[in-house]
């Protein structure tokens, strides 16, 4: 299969307007991902399934990932030549800045016929509360339908364009999405004889106030 | 075996005893050795029951492989005089709650055991049916069915093996075996002050809607060590 870096540019060329970044991964396994725009995701969907050269006609896993919004501490050096010609001085300025949050879907296509793969697709929200609709990939591949239910089922992206968009896992009248880090759980495994840790800490508020030691 | 067998016990005791006074079941065992059948309506009845429990045909996750197996040839919980494991709940005795119970089951499960017609007993098999197991943090699953039904026997493990399973079973058999028909430890089916239904709970916006069954179970008593609290 062609490389990541390849595909991104035969998407350029093909679809101007479309926004297709290369995300790159550093581990081992080196698996860089495209990460996609919203708006031609489809369309460039339609044309990884169809291509000649790639024919990625299946869709073996669909999943989220919850990025919530982050403080990022950025720290800039700065050289400053000491007038009175001594060394330079080395300044530091630390800038802080917030990172929006967001939802992330990851596709990994496969092709059956020419037996390559995977190629790892993403594509983000804009934010993690209003701006959740993301094209559903489901009319281009059939395999998406009940993964797409359980991202939209556990991490609450709403997939435009799904032929049948209800929660899979939870019931109906579920309101969470469990998979999200802001997730707060049911109150109800809170004891255990000898808890520790977390679960200590949330066991706490049920247990009464220790007695005031005796004194002897 | 001849009616004279049948009458109470005080009846038919032996002279050492008062003739007012029940036959002691030690006494009673003496006399079987002696090759003298003496026995109870009681006795006779539960001796029955506890040999036909027919459990419910039912699995929710790997222990109930464990307990198809049980019900197969190498194990053969026919020997027990279990194997008639019943597709409908009106026609068992036996709910063995083989597995996860997550809160989209729990209500089924529970469904389930309120159409079974008492005298009915419920088996928790395997870690997550009696407490959630490896699940237990987890977010849709029910920690413990024990949480909604009376549950009669725990059978710990994870799975447990088709012979805890059985063991399990021989111990439900000998608390069938022990239950008084009369007064206030009578099994649920021969006294009218006990509710045998369960609640269903229903599915709402965070979690099971009630969370718990009160009159079955309640939160157990904290245990904090002094330099944990």
């Amino acid at each position: 299969m062609e490389t990541v870096e390849q595909i991104r540019d035969r998407l350029l060329a093909r679809f101007p307007g479309a926004t297709v970044e290369v995300r790159s991964n550093p581990s081992p396994s080196g698996q860089h991902s495209l990460l996609l725009g919203a708006a031609t995701a489809r369309e460039i969907a339609q044309f990884l399934r169809d291509d000649p050269a790639l024919r990625l006609d299946q869709c073996s896993n669909v999943t989220g990932v919850d990025w919530p919004e982050k403080e990022v501490v950025e720290t800039t050096k700065t050289t400053v030549p000491d007038p009175a010609g001594g060394p330079a001085k080395v300044v530091e300025q630390k800038s802080r800045r917030l990172e929006p949050g967001c939802l992330e879907v990851v596709y990994h296509l496969y092709s059956i016929a020419l037996r390559h793969g995977p190629l790892v697709l993403r594509l983000r929200t804009g934010n993690r509360t209003d701006q959740v609709t993301l094209p559903s990939l489901t009319p281009v591949w059939r395999a998406c339908e009940f993964q797409e239910r359980e991202v939209f089922d556990l991490f609450g992206v709403r997939f435009e364009g799904h032929p049948d968009l209800r929660r899979i896992l939870m019931w109906d009248g579920f309101q969470d999405h469990p998979m999200r880090r802001d997730y707060v759980e049911p109150d109800d495994y809170e004891w255990e004889p000898t808890p520790h840790g977390a679960v200590l800490a949330k066991a706490k508020r049920h247990y009464p106030a220790p007695a005031p030691a005796a004194k002897p | 075996m001849s009616d004279a067998a049948l009458p109470p016990d005080s009846a038919a005791a032996p002279a050492a005893t008062p003739a007012s006074e029940p036959i002691t079941p030690a006494q009673r065992d003496d006399l079987r050795r002696q090759g003298i059948l003496l026995t109870s309506i009681e006795e006779l009845y539960n001796w029955g029951r506890s040999h036909s429990v027919w459990p419910l045909n039912f699995g929710l996750a790997c222990c109930a492989i464990e307990m198809i197996a049980a019900s197969m040839a190498r194990f053969d919980i026919a020997r027990f005089g279990s194997e008639v494991f019943r597709p409908s709940p009106r026609q068992a005795d036996l709910l063995i709650v083989s597995g996860t119970v997550t809160k989209k089951m729990a209500p089924q499960v529970i469904r389930l055991w309120n159409q079974m017609p008492e005298p009915k007993y419920c088996i928790a098999m395997g870690a997550c049916a009696i407490s959630g197991g490896p699940f237990k943090q987890g977010y849709n699953v029910l920690k413990g069915i024990d949480r909604f039904i009376p549950v009669d026997i725990f059978i710990p493990g994870c799975p447990p093996r088709p012979e805890a399973l059985l063991h399990g079973l021989v111990q439900l058999q000998a608390k069938i075996r022990g239950q008084p028909l009369t007064g206030p430890d009578a099994p649920r089916h021969l006294r009218s002050d006990v509710e045998c239904n369960c609640p269903i709970p229903e599915f709402g916006a965070h979690d099971l809607v009630p969370t718990q069954n009160p009159t079955v179970w309640q939160p157990p008593q904290p245990i904090v060590r002094p330099d944990k609290a």
